[in-house]
């Protein structure tokens, strides 16, 4: 097991146990705020943050016979339209693997690219590559890069593998499986130190990968980390030992 | 082979060797060298062959039914000159259980070569070479012995008219066991696909006793006309034996109230072991299995040899104690129902039961396997767990006596096991659709199939049956030129096979005994990784490791262990000498109290007369009960309501087992929490079900704002049955079962685990988008018919609350009954449901706050914690 001395590392501001739809983070001296839908808005900055979306991913599968349901695209730009509603950032990013594969653009419904060119009207977009996307379609509008320095807190699609400070990035979609009394809950999770932040992914067919699994302990080194959870309701701050391993 | 045992020879009365059905000579020589003579319903089913009938035998165990299931085949192999027009395989046996296919191969052999008959037998299942497998497509032997699996992978190749156009005869064995499932819906499949192949084709289905023969006599024929009438085959009904003896253990040592252990009687178990040759102890679940196996060996002071035999046990482990049994090295084997089916067990003189046996049909087999001769009786011992289950016992023994049967349930043909099938044909290649919904209607299971749900399907397997058509050019199946479909690319074959079959288990995690190593973990970058090649003591469900953390034990291959960590996929343990372990919790297992033994015990419960004949501890009780409050009736429900501690519970006895009780608890506790009577928790168990809260019941009650026969009315299985489906736990897992046998979801395969979780789509994602947006979709539909006839039982809380109605006894009383102390003891056993998820979530959450405020105050003592908890109990039952 980790640490378990270093707990809330991402620092909730406060405690409040009634109101968890979101969490106040503290990244490196910033302040941002995590929500329940797995976005992330840093208020000072008026960005909206979200991290694999993995648009298309049903119609990928089902071009190799898995015929997946075909409603991925469109719930993620729902859950994605409502997260505007509530934060109307005027900058919206996009964290790398935005689409899950390069000929996504051919599948994608025209009901909804309407839908996502509705949202990128008024505000400034930003794809970032990632390795699901290192190519994105002209058609999608926006700045593509492939990564963003912004205020001092870099964002990139892959996090770096050494224990580096100011980062935010996406790609390893973590997820915490719960265990407490008796029950195990698996959930994704913002999962971060502090100093550096793992997004989790957003996308409606995305799967998890535990942040137990190796993968993680390059980047948060011997510190403790601290995850915060996806609830249907809320965010939860989990303490590490109630973690378990896959 | 079963039924000719060496004993049987000097006692056989050699019934009716003469008539039309009389033996051909190297079979008549054959009995006649071993002093046997052939049994009525052997030469009956030789008669039936001879003008090609399909035939059920419903024979008792140890009635040779295997054999008269083989003698017209080897009868007819004997003097066989027919030509070959294909690859000459004639028979196919079929097993629900690999392990019997072997069983019978090594019983079959015998007697073939002593009669010095040329025929080929072998057997295939999932454990045959792959290179004996494919040469078996080629030349197969006149004989095959396997499994439904195998026979739904064999017809899906291109070769399948060429393997079977010679197939004259098929033998299902255990057909009551298999038809009434979805391996039995896919064998129905199989079977109608096999007469298209070889139309002439003759089935005998071998049964034990049930009650009503009807469904499995149609299962085994085609349904020319399913919307006219159903076509049967033919019955042969051999003799019962002799009366079994059985007696209840009873034991002036105070009966336990609730749970499933034993622990009072394992000195009586273990005396009955000393004083039989050999014992066979059945249990109804694993995790009793261990229990019981744990207990005997602890008071095993003249170190008999006492074995352990469960279906998670590795198999080298299980074959070991079968070689052992059938050696008479063993005096007792501690088995669940993983041994129920037929296999041979060799000289067995006692089989002792121990907790109720759930269904009269469950102790005559289990009794069956005592003494495999028809003519004497066999002996057992049933020994209830608790107070109810002497009731129970007491009704297993009167319906036995009574030659009472259960009934097989049908239900109808599932549709993900359909669609599975449809895929396997289509890699067969091209088919008609109108010819292959024929074929389907039949198989009985699927003769009431419309039309219209059948095409539904196959647009299902082509495209996903979406009702956005988005994947119209990924389909899977598409149409030739002259209407037939056609699989789109052969890659699909290889889907097809990886993903056949209907067995969907839970994962399972290797358990792997390693050296003791104390003080180091496994599993972590860095750390030393234990000697590899300990013993593999067998499988798990995944969920049960998930809950444990490394240093935590538990009993598991009859040992003691503590779990060490997990490594890939394997949990690995040391040996944990000791006497405190954590029992494994097994989910399987558990049989629900049959309906009429149900019956039997409400109607000794209502008769006081009866009560003197049990047990002076059980006999009190009821007494007690019947001082304090009042016994249920034999047609009506009684229904308590007393304030205990803080709460306030409601306490029904529907005797009809725990899968309608737990339904009923859900619906029970969903009206309760509309009414206000802010419910807090369930449980149930096979005779009755409590429901607690905060409000008080019986004041409602009273007051007429609580009316009980509304409370139980019949809607509750409308609205408020769906409402709770859909976010129920319950219902996800029923809906991944479905997925991966209907081929949406692909089958996790061992070592692909770890191929990043992050890659793979989770069937529960499937589910919450497939509800939201797609909510009349086929297999969402097929899931609810799943659980609505399977987990629910929703068909017997039918017939439950129909009986109900007008027909419910209210008593409020001041304190708890004492019928309803074992119900109540439940309470803790049962997990919560879905819905105390999030909360429990936000306890977790709680806790860490509760935590980081106690390091802030520095003081450990733990007090906060304890509050968490407290608060959690408020909120729901918790598990051990």
């Amino acid at each position: 097991m980790r640490s378990t001395t270093q707990l809330l590392e991402l620092k909730p501001e406060r405690l409040d146990v009634g109101e968890f739809s979101q969490q106040p983070i503290s990244l490196s001296g910033r302040s941002l705020v995590a929500d329940v839908s797995g976005a992330l808005y840093w208020p000072s900055e008026d960005i909206l943050i979200v991290a694999d979306l993995h648009l298309e991913k049903g119609s990928a599968f089902a071009v190799r016979g898995v015929m997946l349901p075909p409603y991925d695209t469109a719930a993620t730009l729902q859950r994605l339209a409502a997260t505007l509603d509530a934060y109307p950032a005027s900058t919206v990013m996009c964290l790398g693997d935005s689409f899950h594969d390069s000929r996504a653009a051919e599948r994608m419904s025209a009901v909804d690219r309407e839908t996502l060119s509705i949202l990128q009207e008024d505000r400034d977009w930003l794809w970032l590559n990632g390795n699901h996307d290192p190519v994105i379609a002209d058609c999608f509008g926006g700045k593509i890069l492939h990564e963003i320095t912004v205020s001092g807190i870099t964002f990139r699609h892959e996090p770096t593998t050494s224990p580096v400070t100011h980062e935010v990035a996406g790609h390893l979609h973590p997820a915490a499986r719960v265990s407490f009394h008796g029950h195990v809950i698996r959930r994704p999770c913002f999962v971060g130190n502090g100093k550096r932040l793992v997004m989790p992914a957003f996308g409606t067919y995305a799967g998890g990968l535990n942040v137990l699994d190796d993968a993680f302990a390059p980047l948060f080194g011997h510190e403790g980390l601290s995850v915060l959870v996806l609830g249907q309701e809320g965010l939860y701050p989990i303490a590490p030992r109630l973690l378990k391993e896959d | 082979m079963r039924g000719v045992t060496e004993k049987t020879k000097k006692r056989a009365p050699a019934p009716a060797n003469k008539g039309p059905a009389e033996l051909p000579k190297p079979f008549a020589d054959w009995f006649a060298r071993r002093g046997w003579a052939p049994r009525a319903h052997q030469l009956a089913l030789v008669e039936k062959s001879r003008t090609r009938r399909s035939t059920l035998l419903v024979a008792p165990t140890g009635a040779g039914k295997t054999l008269a299931g083989f003698l017209p085949t080897l009868i007819a192999l004997s003097g066989d000159k027919r030509p070959k027009s294909a690859s000459g395989l004639r028979t196919l046996y079929i097993s629900p259980l690999k392990a019997l296919a072997e069983d019978i191969s090594r019983n079959l052999v015998t007697p073939v070569s002593e009669m010095g008959l040329k025929i080929s037998i072998e057997t295939r299942t999932g454990d045959t070479s792959v290179a004996r497998r494919s040469r078996q497509r080629v030349k197969p032997p006149q004989i095959l012995l396997t499994t439904p699996e195998q026979v739904a992978l064999m017809l899906s190749g291109s070769d399948a008219g060429y393997v079977f156009g010679d197939l004259d005869t098929i033998i299902l064995d255990e057909l009551h066991a298999l038809a009434p499932s979805k391996r039995g819906d896919l064998l129905s499949l199989g079977l109608a696909r096999l007469r298209t192949f070889a139309p002439d084709l003759m089935s005998l289905g071998l049964s034990a006793t049930v009650a009503r023969p009807s469904e499995l006599l149609s299962y085994l024929v085609p349904q020319s006309a399913p919307d006219l009438m159903r076509v049967m085959g033919d019955l042969v009904v051999a003799p019962g034996g002799a009366d079994p003896e059985i007696d209840i253990l009873e034991i002036e040592a105070p009966l336990p109230w609730s749970g499933h252990s034993a622990r009072y009687a394992i000195h009586d178990i273990y005396r009955a072991i000393e004083t039989h040759k050999t014992t066979l102890v059945f249990v109804n679940t694993r995790m009793q299995a261990e229990l019981v196996f744990q207990e005997l060996w602890r008071i095993n002071e003249a170190a008999l040899p006492i074995a352990l035999h469960h279906g998670s046990l590795d198999k080298t482990r299980r074959l070991k104690v079968e070689a052992a049994m059938a050696e008479g090295k063993l005096r007792a084997v501690v088995a669940t129902s993983t041994l129920d089916l037929g296999i041979d067990w060799g000289d067995v003189d006692l089989v002792v039961n121990v907790g109720a046996p759930k269904g009269a049909s469950r102790l005559m087999q289990r009794i069956g396997r005592a003494n495999h001769r028809l003519d004497e009786p066999s002996t057992a011992l049933l020994v209830p767990a608790n107070r109810f289950e002497v009731l129970e016992c007491r009704a297993a023994l009167e319906a036995a006596k009574a030659g009472e049967q259960d009934a097989v349930t049908f239900r109808s043909g599932a549709l993900d096991v359909l669609a599975q099938h449809v895929l396997g044909m289509a890699c067969h290649g091209p088919f008609s659709p109108d010819a292959l919904f024929e074929e389907v209607r039949s198989a009985s299971p699927y003769s009431s199939l419309t039309r219209t749900r059948f095409d539904r399907v196959v647009e299902f397997v082509a495209t996903g049956g979406y009702a956005l058509k988005s994947y119209e050019r990924f389909a899977k199946l598409r149409p030739t030129d002259d209407g037939r479909l056609r699989l789109a690319h052969p890659l699909f074959i290889r889907q097809y096979r990886m993903n056949a079959g209907t067995i969907v288990e839970a994962p399972m995690i290797k358990v792997r005994l390693v050296g003791q190593r104390r003080g180091k973990k496994l599993g972590k970058p860095g750390a030393p990784r234990p000697l590899m090649g300990g013993k593999v003591l067998g499988e798990v469900e995944e969920s049960f490791i998930e809950q444990l953390s490394p240093g935590q034990t538990f009993v598991f291959g009859g040992e003691i262990v503590r779990f060490e960590g997990m490594e890939e996929t394997e949990a690995y343990v040391t040996r944990a000498p000791g006497v405190d372990a954590m029992i494994p919790s097994y989910a399987g297992g558990k049989f629900p109290l049959s309906t009429h033994l149900a019956k039997r015990v409400r109607a000794m419960l209502a008769d006081r007369s009866r009560w003197r004949d049990l047990p002076t501890p059980v006999a009190e009780w009821l007494g007690l009960q019947f001082d304090y409050s009042q016994l249920p009736g034999a047609d009506d429900v009684l229904v308590e309501t007393f304030p205990r501690r803080s709460r306030h519970f409601l306490v029904a006895y529907p005797f009809e087992g725990r899968l309608a009780h737990q339904t009923l608890g859900m619906l029970l506790t969903r009206r309760l929490e509309r009414e206000g009577t802010r419910p807090l928790g369930f449980v149930a168990n096979d005779y009755g079900l409590a429901v607690w809260g905060l409000g008080d019941l019986s004041e409602r009650i009273a007051n007429g704002s609580l009316d009980l026969a509304q409370l139980f009315a019949e809607d509750m299985l409308g609205d408020d049955l769906e409402a709770w489906l859909a976010e129920s736990s319950l219902m996800r897992r029923t809906f991944r079962t479905a997925a991966v046998i209907a081929g949406l979801i692909e089958r996790r395969h061992p070592g692909r685990e770890k191929s990043g979780r992050q890659v793979t789509v989770s069937t529960d994602l499937v589910y919450n988008v497939l509800r939201r947006h797609d909510p009349g979709h086929i297999l969402l539909e097929a899931a609810w018919e799943d659980a609505a006839t399977g987990l629910l039982d929703i068909a017997r809380l039918g017939q439950f609350l129909a009986r109900a109605r007008g027909r419910i006894r209210h008593q409020a009383l001041d304190r708890v009954s004492p019928l309803a102390v074992p119900i109540l003891l439940e309470i803790g056993v049962e997990p919560v449901g879905q819905l105390a998820r999030e909360d429990l979530l936000r306890e977790a959450a709680e806790d860490l706050i509760a935590e980081a405020t106690r390091t802030v105050e520095g003081n450990g003592d733990g007090r906060e914690k304890h509050d968490t908890v407290a608060r959690t109990e408020a909120r729901a039952p918790r598990r051990r």
